[in-house]
């Protein structure tokens, strides 16, 4: 199974792309799949201000989605539009 | 009455939107714009911006616009809101973003439209990065745009 990881803003430099596909052998919970990336650019995604959204909705402060095959999680930093 | 909310990825023309926002709000007495743009000098003392480009998430972002416009019609009795924003690079003076709202009088139209803005700027799904000296940097949320949403939470009809 496979899952994709999104990176808005800042974080896309973090990671070195836009995008990450990941494949799991079984569902993980976020915890274990920030622990096989890069440790600055967990630590990032952890980040107080970072939200996240899963399959395009948004999550509340403080989840920790369980995620199986086809998902897609975004992190989102501190917007900036207009 | 519906607003007309759009992600624009090419240029547009904010005078021809407004003129022909105007000409479908035959009803209204008042109608206020905002137009965003590219400024030549930014803030940072980091020479001149070259380029700026907007970001965004697609399953989120358009989706948000449109709730945030249906906000402005809960508040406020509108007889037209338009809301147009860029996404994509864009070059000193290109519009960023548009804001048009009409209203009987002129006092609804007014905060209508600021209230889209503030929280267009600062609770709505974009990131900016803008180039200069040849480097790309991301913008960073400034306190002052917080502390223009915040006007909003202590009013909520």
């Amino acid at each position: 199974m496979t899952i994709k990881l999104v990176f808005l803003g800042r974080l896309e430099d973090l990671a070195g792309a836009g995008e990450m596909l990941l494949p799991l052998d079984e569902p993980q919970a976020l915890p274990a799949i920030l622990a096989g990336l890069p440790a600055d650019l967990a630590a990032a995604l952890q980040g107080p201000k970072v939200k996240l959204a899963l399959n395009g909705a948004l999550l509340p402060p403080g989840a920790e989605p369980v995620l199986a095959d086809g998902d897609e999680l975004a992190f989102l930093p501190p917007v900036s539009g207009g | 009455m519906p607003a007309d909310v759009r992600l624009a990825e090419a240029p547009f023309v904010p005078d021809a939107e407004i003129g022909a926002f105007a000409r479908a709000q035959p009803q209204a007495g008042g109608l206020v714009s905002f137009t965003g743009q590219v400024r030549v000098d930014g803030p940072a003392g980091a020479g001149d911006v070259e380029a700026l480009e907007l970001r965004h998430y697609p399953p989120l972002t358009l989706p948000g616009m449109r709730a945030l416009a249906d906000e402005a019609l809960a508040r406020w009795t509108l007889t037209g809101l338009l809301i147009v924003h860029r996404i994509g690079v864009m070059l000193p003076g290109d519009p960023i973003v548009l804001v048009c709202a009409a209203a009987r009088h002129r006092r609804e139209a007014f905060a209508a439209a600021d209230f889209a803005m503030d929280h267009l700027k600062s609770e709505s799904w974009f990131w900016k990065r803008e180039k200069r000296g040849g480097l790309w940097r991301w913008v960073e949320p400034r306190a002052q745009d917080h502390a223009d949403l915040s006007r909003w939470q202590n009013a909520r009809a």
